[in-house]
């Protein structure tokens, strides 16, 4: 009879979140699986619905652009998270030595973090300025470049600026985190290591890299995750231009369903987005159980 | 271990690379929020105004009619708002979740807390068109309320997961004596759990508070005048106007940064340490 009352408490006492977890989340999500097999439009939907099973998807699928965009969002991806935990990863292991300026430099690192995504995409936008920003400026006044350049006007090389100012605010997070993973592996290892004969890439390869993977590898999801959901900074800084060179899924979604007000569609996007996202997100789900309990 | 001198050259070689990987670009967005946007436009540029000014800030802060300020003004307002209320709906829903994640674990609800995480992850546009939709039909757009509830579906998650890892580092017998004494787990929570938990908690509340005022896709979506735009919505319309006054809008950026960098800085702390133990016991 005990246990039976602690089974109700213990889901009373859910009850708030559930209920607001399902009225905000549970709901879309099933109501975005309906408008995905609908051709609802943004302007009265329940009024222009029409079943159309899997058309959307099937179009959606064909569509070159939205191939283009999944292309673009790995890439973005892709390139972003690698740089961030590379650079995450000798970031920590130089904090990790012992220095002068060690702690401000690690307050530091809180910067980039705390900016608001929005407001580094303008600042990152301004610098990339083809007229007046310092990029331009720099390069070409240390005669790297003999002419000003568009950066975020140019498809060949937008995507890649978007990259580096999402890397310049991420980087920081890998960073705590390997250093925090660093500082419990035990010094007596590398020193037997270095007796050994060991050198300091057998040392990192072999010691430091292993002791820190699990937070790592958590880490690279997380990341992976929150990168295939890029919208704010592309929004800000080349709204999926030049030549939809930069046009991520989550820009593609938003424009089908807000621009062209196609809800039935979009939401399919949404889902095809979701379906990727679900299996990065059962990626993390698989480290944090093996890490332990949640 | 022995450091040679060449180790220690390049360490504090890197050392001063990091610092200025860092420090330059908000370094010059902090110059070009006190120049002079005919000073930001002269060719070849100059590194430092010859009159720094404070202009840009002022008429970003000094309320006016029809001005920038005006709608910068009401942004930072409806981003308080809307943050601290977001926030404290999530946190009161989510003390006695993590509670009963914490305290009271059976298979059910271990895989709820998982599918709760799961959603926490899922990309906003997975939701963002049923929640127009109702939101519209209930006539609730460009109203503080409709991003309030909104923000929930982010900071609820997220909340009740940090606070049940941390309940979790509270020894149980604490919460468990006052029950058999009689209390009950709403008691045990307000006398036991939180006074110990207060550290969390209030990490918990800063952290919603930062996501909230981060938030950028839904606020776009969901508001479209100053009755209810949220500062990340005003940067980005002053960042698109035509007329570009790019000191303005570096002093806007500044100003929208200065209170999560605050808040960041006072809890570093906490906020390392929480990334730590999130990325190995999530």
């Amino acid at each position: 009879m005990i246990s039976y009352r602690k089974t109700v408490t213990a889901w009373l006492l859910l009850t708030p979140m559930i209920v607001i977890i399902l009225g905000v989340s549970g709901y879309p999500l099933i109501k975005t699986i309906y408008f995905s097999m609908t051709g609802a439009k943004l302007v009265a939907p329940e009024l222009t619905d029409s079943w159309v099973w899997f058309h959307n998807y099937v179009r959606a699928l064909s569509s070159s652009n939205f191939r283009e965009a999944i292309w673009h969002t790995t890439y973005f991806a892709v390139i972003s998270v690698g740089a961030e935990m590379i650079i995450g990863v000798m970031v920590a292991l130089l904090l990790n030595e012992v220095f002068v300026g060690r702690t401000m430099l690690r307050a530091m690192l809180i910067l980039p973090l705390a900016l608001p995504t929005v407001v580094n995409a303008m600042m990152w936008r301004l610098i990339y300025n083809p007229d007046f920003g310092t990029l331009n400026a720099v390069l070409v006044q240390f005669g790297v470049l003999d002419a000003y350049r568009s950066w975020l006007g140019d498809p060949a090389t937008a995507l890649d600026m978007v990259v580096v100012a999402d890397v310049w605010k991420n980087f920081p997070l890998v960073a705590l985190i390997a250093l925090a993973a660093l500082q419990t592996v035990p010094k007596d290892l590398y020193e037997a290591a270095t007796l050994d004969g060991a050198g300091m890439w057998n040392r990192f390869w072999r010691i430091t890299l292993p002791a820190i993977m699990g937070p790592l590898s958590v880490a690279l999801v997380l990341r992976t995750i929150e990168a295939f959901k890029v919208f704010d900074i592309i929004y800000i800084m080349t709204r999926g231009g030049p030549a939809s060179s930069t046009k991520t899924v989550s820009f593609y979604v938003y424009q089908e369903a807000f621009a062209y007000m196609r809800v039935g569609s979009g939401a399919s996007y949404a889902l095809i987005v979701v379906l990727i996202s679900a299996c990065l997100i059962a990626g993390y789900m698989y480290l944090i159980r093996k890490h332990g309990e949640a | 271990m022995q450091t040679s001198l060449a180790r220690k050259i390049s360490i504090y070689l890197g050392a001063a690379l990091l610092a200025l990987v860092i420090a330059l670009p908000v370094l010059w967005l902090f110059i070009m929020s006190i120049s002079s946007s005919t000073h930001l436009t002269t060719l070849p540029l100059q590194w430092w105004p010859d009159s720094p000014t404070l202009e840009n800030y002022r008429s970003l802060l000094i309320y006016a009619e029809n001005s920038p300020s005006q709608s910068f003004l009401y942004a930072i307002r409806n981003s308080i708002f809307i943050a601290l209320a977001a926030t404290g709906i999530s946190i009161c829903a989510a003390i006695p979740a993590a509670y009963s994640f914490s305290r009271m674990p059976g298979p059910r609800r271990k895989n709820l807390l998982y599918a709760v995480i799961a959603i926490f992850m899922l990309p906003p546009v997975a939701l963002v068109l049923p929640l127009y939709t109702v939101m519209n039909a209930l006539g609730l757009l460009n109203t503080h309320f409709a991003l309030i509830i909104v923000y929930c579906s982010i900071l609820l998650p997220f909340a009740t997961w940090l606070l049940k890892s941390n309940f979790d580092a509270i020894p149980g017998d604490l919460d468990e004596a006052p029950i058999i004494d009689g209390a009950n787990r709403l008691q045990a929570i307000w006398y036991v759990i939180l006074p110990i938990a207060r550290p969390a908690l209030g990490a918990a509340v800063m952290m919603s508070v930062l996501l909230a005022w981060d938030e950028f896709f839904y606020g776009l979506l969901f508001t479209n005048d100053i009755r209810s735009k949220t500062i990340t919505v005003a940067i980005a319309d002053l960042a698109a106007g035509r007329v570009a006054d790019y000191g303005l809008i570096s002093a806007a950026g500044i100003l929208a940064a200065v209170p999560p960098v605050i808040l960041a800085f006072f809890m570093q702390k906490t906020l390392v340490s929480g990334l730590a133990s999130g990325s190995v016991k999530g």
